[in-house]
């Protein structure tokens, strides 16, 4: 009774909390709701709202939901239907695509069964996350139409977080059940066991015209891309004349004959339409009318005639006659080959001549004035391609096949007229369905993106996510990759472009050749995924706007009139071009169109563009209106309190995305104070102009900026936690460090990024100064008592995985426990089971899985022989068994040992470390802690760092890290180092004041080893040491005598082969300049691969036992040593019909 | 032979704190150095001149001053104290059972740096444990004279109804689980041997710190362990040291040159540490012997009161109005020492110690010497 009432009284202690409850909390990231709220500085809460939505990776994740959602309903509408070429009557119609949730391939044809599958499982078991495809269809069967619903056509991978993830809308507690870490940023693929990421590919935008002079030929080409097609057109100057090229015309075709095949009769009209009523346009063009005269070309007939002729076939159709119908073939060609994007009503080809018309006129234009050539690296003129584009057009070509092999299956069966049953296509339908499963993940394995269709072949589209650290793993999200050719050395492309503010990282791009190619985005960045045109297009002539068809080239071009451009196809005309604008912006901020839409005005070309687009990178600004930022307390107290959210502020016109063209075409102010009269929009924080990697420096903008760029590479190898679920994770190679630290002195990106939560590092006390020559060439002089007490303790796991493979012959390897010897030494580690025990000790050569395996495998053997050797451990440092996975792959079903060893390592000398401001040094010395110099409490530094790294580094945020780090130890607050803001160094040289110490952050020491006091002072105070991966344990190598390759019999080559150290080219270069002959000799011989021959003299052939085959005598067989290289370059030259004579004569001769 | 005042010698003996550098940090008292003067070492002058203080003295944290000592000498107690004087620790721990999700290297580690504590005496008796060498694996095996054993037996449950609060939405390990939390007092000390007898019935050996957190588990986690801990030396790693730190600092002095008064003596004193700096009211008296206070009398002036609290932050160094008017040094041979224990010993016992061990030394250094005089 007692026990009811207690549990009827029972409450739990704590509500459970959310990810982002800290912005719900009364405390907003260190402000009380009762604290005065300044819209200047405040401004930035608007940042972590705007990541609550949308979040670091979110780019990812939405275009994987619209590719799902929308993308695949789409590419389903373009292939409607499968025909037979043999039955007329037969026809299968999709009627829609879903993907259901995700389970394990055995469960798939299971009914109403709720798979229980979670990443983690798959990363475990080496299985693909994925979930089937299921379609709707309607096909004939006889003379009956059959409805199917629910058809499984295939397996999508399912992208980490999208909507169709177990782990969409989980919360802290649940994502802990399923045994993944609420701080991963999911948007990536478990393929095959492992973590696979679409990285972002960088691209031309497409449906745009580029004006471009290559080799003093003016040139404006567009490709154009839609579902069915993909081309490019050119129209070119050439001699000063206008053509258009295209692949599938056999040469260029004036453009005049083509504006008239297009429909445009009149000369003067062509003129107008391209020129306008400019002078210096018409007389430019005007020499294009020649041709027409030459070739006797006055009609729309002669035009297309012409055009016909030139147009090149890709396929002749069997048994057509040979008479081309050329005329035909021309319009076929102009409306659906030539500028496919552009739509052609039945005949009327009115909308693309103008736009034909006006990419004439822009190479005219930029004949006429050399700017006006197109900036191929703006970055208005680019495309991002997000996972979801990249998987539509892979899942297209495999449906596409899928279809194909479908019909080629039923054609097979309907070819035959007489059946003896009545034919049901649906038994044909699902053998396919492996191809679509396989396709697309044999394309997210390997990252190879071959599709046929487009004619293209994309390898490394993916990659393997790096988990070397939280901050390794973020970064690669937010990864761009360019489809530059590296090795090229073009400056252009790799330069920073300053329409990139705001939009990708400044400093994260790594060095060497890929430097400037591969970018990241930028924290506040978003890429905007398709949005429908039409209801764009209704709002354009709502608005006041004509229809360009209906206008002449002479109106077209007129004084103040401004054509309208919607993806870059004119489809308006307007006289007020800024009231137009500023009405259609009020309609996107009211939230009549979606917030993506982009609109600007180009008044180099009289033009307003309006982009719905997929693939731009826009960005959110506070808006501007009069003079005053729409963004006021009133809100940010809402948004405090959690009354409004970030798509709040959008709804309300508070807040707006801006893309790069729209950006370009605005005056933003940084801080509240700059607003005027001018200004459109505000700036809603400076320092996301940096992207997550980037964030994690302090105080970035006091340093020289390759410094900035070096630590976004370093800080992707640093040593920390990597995940909550780092434990339950069996990794090929996995860093941990035993004790992370999150960082003294931190920025805003930090606890956005919620680096604070899985940090690789530990603040150490440095002194900044010289000891003992040990640190030379930035060395670091470490304390022994630091690493006694757990500084830069680090652990390594690595994974061995042992299949058991079955064999043809029905046998299969197996764990063989009777092969336990128990006194036997090196099985001390293995348990009953055969395999090793968790938490034992294996030194190199200990066996740890009693594994054998058939020798005879070949089907039909019986009595068969076994390989019964057990599996030993290799490396030469001795690890611990941290974990064994029993398990069974998915697909084959073969039984899966997967091992995880474990190494604790401490620091030793040479292993590398790095403060956050690309400052990397290798530990020179450790020192004992009573040998080190002392401040007046006593305090020891744990790192020295000699004072020649800063003044050719200059960074000087390290040294305002180290103060604001002092500072913030000594008064117990965390300080910040935000780009472009961060605690000031006044304030802080104040509070190291008030603590006792020197406003300079220098301090008198004491030498540890005289006991006197140092003559100087020394800069003394916690810096935030990243650990690197490079440690001296993994690179550790020599050799005295070892394995030879069995070709060559020279030395191998590595460590991992215990290779031999090479003496190079350059090494024997400085033997021979010294004429140490004999010591050359011996390198390069002797101690390589001598080998003992037997060479005829007289013939100067090989022999051998002092015996010449050739001459068929010994008389003249000398003994003599030459590299085995040598020897078998003439054997290989003889095998190649080449006689190599050795000739031999004495090294002494006598006189 | 001239011999040198008092004040030359205290000027000698002074290191002076300069805006950038420190300068004559190093003594000068030795043969040789100072023309015609007689430095040698003297035992009579030392007696008359050495003097200890003691400032405070708590287990854990006591400080005193060495006044009229070498810098030398100051210098080896303090690393004497660091790394040469023994103390207990764990040094083998032998997992039984470890499935708590620290791992066992990791787990060893954190239980070598716990401060161990126990009766002094007992303690004094151990032995060392020779550790067993390559040559000669089996040597070194842990006896009653240089080990002690100790072991630690966890298991994590569920509380009764924890399940059922759990599945309620309560998230408080504390209503939820027992043995969650593994603290240092959890660790449990087994005598064996002639343990038994010479360490009696008092307190055996322990934790210092009770509530030191080992290891958090979860029902179903369990760790059981033997625990070896031997004597050591802070020399061969940090958990033998038996101090937090040891260090000493000089006594700071402040010499005001030229008097500082009214707005700038208030300045002057929040150059320094509350106390440092006192403030007095001009006398008639000063104003008569000093012209530039003439006319200033009951202004406040500044004086020092309490050298010994500065911090050398040198702050008063920066403001260039004081730039003439002030003087910072510290003396030479007085060393403000500070020790802090971690527990195993008291404080001003480890300090005697260290003067034990350093005069072990150098009877050691002395048979050496004779040894070769020999």
């Amino acid at each position: 009774m007692s026990d009811a009432n207690a549990q009827e009284e029972y409450q739990p202690s704590k509500p459970h909390k959310d990810e982002f409850s800290a912005l719900l909390e009364p405390f907003y990231y260190g402000k009380s709701m009762t604290d005065p709220i300044n819209t200047a500085e405040d401004k930035w809460n608007l940042l972590p709202a705007f990541l609550k939505v949308k979040g670091l990776v979110k780019q990812h994740i939405d275009s994987y939901n619209y590719f799902v959602d929308v993308g695949l309903r789409k590419i389903i509408q373009a292939n409607r239907v499968v025909r037979s070429d043999f039955d007329p009557k037969f026809q299968l119609t999709y009627t829609d695509i879903r993907i259901e949730r995700p389970n394990r391939q055995e469960e798939e044809d299971l009914e109403n069964h709720r798979s229980s599958v979670t990443p983690n499982e798959c990363r475990l078991r080496d299985m693909t996350y994925a979930a089937p495809i299921v379609v709707d269809i309607i096909y004939t069967r006889g003379n009956t139409r059959v409805k199917r619903t629910g058809v499984k056509i295939g397996r999508l991978p399912i992208m980490l977080k999208s909507n169709k993830c177990v782990l969409s809308g989980k919360n802290d507690r649940d994502m802990a059940g399923l045994e993944e870490c609420p701080l991963d940023p999911g948007g990536y693929f478990v393929v095959r066991g492992q973590e696979k990421v679409i990285l972002v590919q960088e691209q031309l935008n497409k449906n745009r015209v580029v004006v471009e002079s290559a080799k003093g030929i003016m040139q404006a080409s567009v490709t154009s891309s839609t579902h069915e097609r993909r081309t490019k057109t050119y129209v070119i100057q050439k001699k000063g004349l206008m053509y258009l090229r295209h692949n599938t015309l056999s040469e260029e075709v004036p453009i005049v004959i083509v504006l008239k095949a297009l429909g445009v009769n009149s000369d003067k009209e062509i003129l107008l339409m391209v020129a306008g009523e400019d002078s210096a346009y018409q007389d430019a063009f005007a020499v294009n009318f020649e041709i027409c005269g030459r070739e006797n070309i006055h009609t729309q007939e002669r035009a297309l005639e012409f055009i016909g002729h030139r147009v090149r076939l890709s396929k002749k159709p069997p048994g057509a006659s040979r008479l081309r119908n050329y005329h035909l073939e021309a319009i076929e060609c102009l409306s659906s080959v030539i500028l496919p994007h552009v739509p052609v009503n039945g005949t009327n080809f009115r909308q693309k001549a103008i736009y034909l018309a006006f990419m004439a006129r822009r190479v005219l234009m930029a004949i006429q004035d050399p700017k006006l050539v197109d900036d191929r690296d703006y970055v208005g003129n680019k495309r991002l391609e997000l996972a979801g584009q990249m998987l539509a057009l892979l899942f297209e070509d495999c449906f596409k096949r899928f279809n194909h092999d479908f019909k080629l299956s039923i054609d097979k069966v309907l070819k035959k007229q007489l059946r003896a049953q009545e034919f049901d296509a649906f038994s044909h339908f699902s053998v396919h369905k492996n191809h679509i499963t396989l396709g697309v993940e044999r394309a997210l394995a390997t990252g190879n993106w071959s599709l046929k269709r487009f004619k293209m072949d994309r390898a490394g589209v993916t990659h393997v996510l790096s988990r070397l650290s939280y901050v390794a793993a973020l970064g690669m999200m937010t990864r761009i990759t360019s489809q530059f050719e590296k090795t090229r050395k073009v400056a252009g492309p790799r330069a920073i472009q300053p329409s990139q503010f705001g939009m990708l990282c400044l400093a994260d791009t790594p060095e060497g050749e890929a430097c400037g190619l591969v970018k990241n985005l930028a924290l506040m960045t978003h890429i905007t995924t398709e949005d429908d045109e039409e209801p764009i297009r209704k709002l354009v002539f709502d608005l006041g706007a004509e229809d360009i068809c209906n206008y002449t080239g002479e109106e077209m071009h007129g004084e103040g009139v401004y054509s309208i451009f919607l993806n870059g196809t004119p489809i308006a005309v307007t006289y007020g071009p800024k009231r137009f604008l500023n009405t259609f912006r009020r309609l996107r901020r009211m939230g009549r169109i979606s917030e993506f839409t982009s609109i600007t005005i180009n008044h180099h070309y009289n033009s307003v563009h309006i982009a719905t687009d997929e693939g731009r990178i826009c960005r959110p600004l506070i808006v501007v209106e009069n003079g005053r930022s729409k963004v006021t307390a009133r809100y940010l107290k809402a948004l405090r309190k959690g009354n409004m959210d970030f798509d709040s502020f959008l709804s309300r016109g508070l807040v707006e995305y801006v893309d790069v063209n729209e950006e370009n075409d605005s005056n933003i102010a940084c801080y509240e104070n700059e607003i005027n009269q001018y200004t459109t929009h505000l700036e809603i924080e400076p320092f996301t102009i940096l992207g997550a990697v980037a964030g994690l420096i302090p105080y970035p903008h006091h340093n020289q900026s390759p410094r900035n760029t070096y630590q976004c590479a370093m800080g992707k190898q640093a040593i920390g936690a990597i995940a909550y679920n780092q434990f339950t994770r069996i990794d090929t190679l996995l860093y941990l460090m035993v004790y992370p630290q999150k960082p003294m002195v931190k920025s805003r990106t930090i606890e956005l990024t919620k680096y604070d939560k899985l940090p690789a590092g530990q603040s150490a006390t440095v002194a900044v100064m010289s000891y003992s020559g040990y640190d030379i060439e930035d060395a670091l002089i470490l304390n022994k008592a630091s690493c006694d007490r757990g500084f830069g303790r680090c652990q390594v796991f690595k994974k061995t995985v042992q299949p058991l493979k079955s064999y043809p012959n029905g046998t299969s390897d197996r764990v063989n426990s009777a092969l336990l010897e128990r006194d036997n030494p090196k099985h001390h580690a293995i348990g009953e089971d055969g395999i090793v025990q968790v938490g034992r000790k294996l030194e190199q050569g200990d066996a740890f899985l009693l594994k054998s395996s058939p020798l005879d495998t070949a089907p039909g053997m019986t009595n068969v022989r076994w390989n019964e050797k057990p599996l030993t451990y290799k490396l030469p440092d001795c690890s611990y068994v941290d974990k064994v996975c029993i398990t069974e792959n998915e697909s084959a079903g073969t039984p899966l040992i997967k091992l995880l060893m474990r190494q604790t390592r401490r620091p030793e000398l040479g292993d590398k470390f790095s403060s956050r401001h690309g400052q990397k040094g290798v530990v020179g010395l450790i020192v004992p802690q009573e040998d080190m110099p002392f401040n007046d409490q006593g305090i020891n530094p744990d790192i020295i760092m000699n004072p020649h790294g800063f003044p050719s580094r200059m960074t000087v945020g390290k040294m305002m890290e180290l103060l604001s780090g002092k500072a913030g130890v000594l008064d117990g607050s965390l300080q910040y180092g935000t780009a472009f803001g961060g605690s000031k160094v006044e304030d802080m040289a104040d509070m190291l004041l008030q603590h006792g110490f020197s406003y300079s952050g220098k301090d008198y020491l004491t030498s540890g080893l005289t006991g006197e006091a140092l003559a100087f002072y020394v800069f003394f105070g916690p810096i935030y040491y990243q650990k690197l991966k490079h440690m001296v344990q993994d690179k550790m190598h020599s050799r005295s005598r070892g394995p030879r390759a069995i070709l060559t019999r020279q030395p191998t080559e590595g460590r991992a082969r215990e290779g031999g150290l090479r003496l190079g080219e350059m090494e024997r270069d400085c033997l021979i300049a010294y004429g140490a002959s004999q010591l050359l000799l011996e390198r390069l011989m002797l101690s390589s691969d001598a080998h003992e021959v037997d060479i005829c003299e007289k013939c100067g052939q090989m022999g051998y036992h002092g015996y010449c085959r050739l001459c068929d005598s010994d008389v003249a067989v000398r003994h003599l040593t030459m590299p085995y290289a040598a020897k078998l370059l003439i054997q290989e030259l003889a095998s190649m019909n080449v006689k190599v004579v050795i000739g031999l004569e004495d090294e002494f001769p006598r006189e | 032979m001239p011999r040198p005042g008092q004040e030359e010698l205290a000027q000698r003996n002074r290191v002076n704190v300069g805006l950038e550098t420190v300068t004559n940090q190093a003594s000068t008292d030795f043969p040789g150095h100072w023309p015609g003067e007689n430095h040698e070492w003297d035992l009579g002058y030392f007696r008359e001149n050495f003097k200890v203080q003691f400032h405070t003295n708590a287990p854990l944290d006591s400080s005193f001053s060495l006044i009229g000592i070498d810098t030398s000498i100051a210098n080896a107690f303090r690393r004497i104290l660091l790394a040469e004087i023994p103390t207990v620790a764990i040094e083998y721990v032998y997992m039984k059972q470890n499935t708590s999700i620290i791992q066992d290297e990791v787990l060893a580690h954190r239980l070598g740096l716990i401060p161990l504590t126990a009766d002094r005496k007992a303690l004094s008796w151990m032995k060392w444990y020779k550790k067993p060498t390559d040559e000669d694996p089996g040597s070194g095996s842990p006896s009653d004279y240089n080990t002690l054993m100790l072991t630690l037996d966890k298991k994590c449950e569920w509380q009764e109804g924890g399940l059922d609060r759990a599945a309620r939405g309560e998230t408080d390990p504390e209503r939820l689980y027992k043995n969650h939390n593994i603290y240092a007092r959890d660790l449990e000390w087994h005598k064996f041997g002639q343990q038994v007898e010479i360490w009696g019935d008092g307190e055996g050996l322990r934790a210092v710190h009770p509530d030191i957190l080992i290891v958090k588990m979860r029902p179903g986690q369990e760790i059981s362990m033997q625990l070896h801990a031997i004597k050591g030396i802070g020399q061969d790693h940090a958990k033998f040291s038996p101090v937090a730190t040891a260090s000493y600092r000089l006594l700071p002095t402040i010499d005001i040159l030229k008097p500082i008064v009214s707005a700038d003596a208030k300045k002057f004193a929040r150059c320094f540490p509350k106390g440092v700096i006192g403030l007095e009211p001009v006398t008639a008296e000063d104003a008569k012997k000093d012209p530039e206070l003439r006319g200033k009398e009951g202004e406040a002036k500044a004086v020092v009161k309490n050298a010994m609290r500065d911090t050398v932050s040198r702050e008063c160094l920066r403001h260039p109005e004081f730039a003439d008017k002030v003087k910072l040094g510290r003396v030479r041979n007085h060393f403000i020492f500070r020790v802090e224990s971690t527990g195993q010993w008291n404080s001003d016992e480890l300090f005697l110690e260290s003067v034990k061990l350093l005069k072990i030394k150098c009877q050691k250094v002395r048979r050496g010497l004779d040894e070769m005089m020999k």
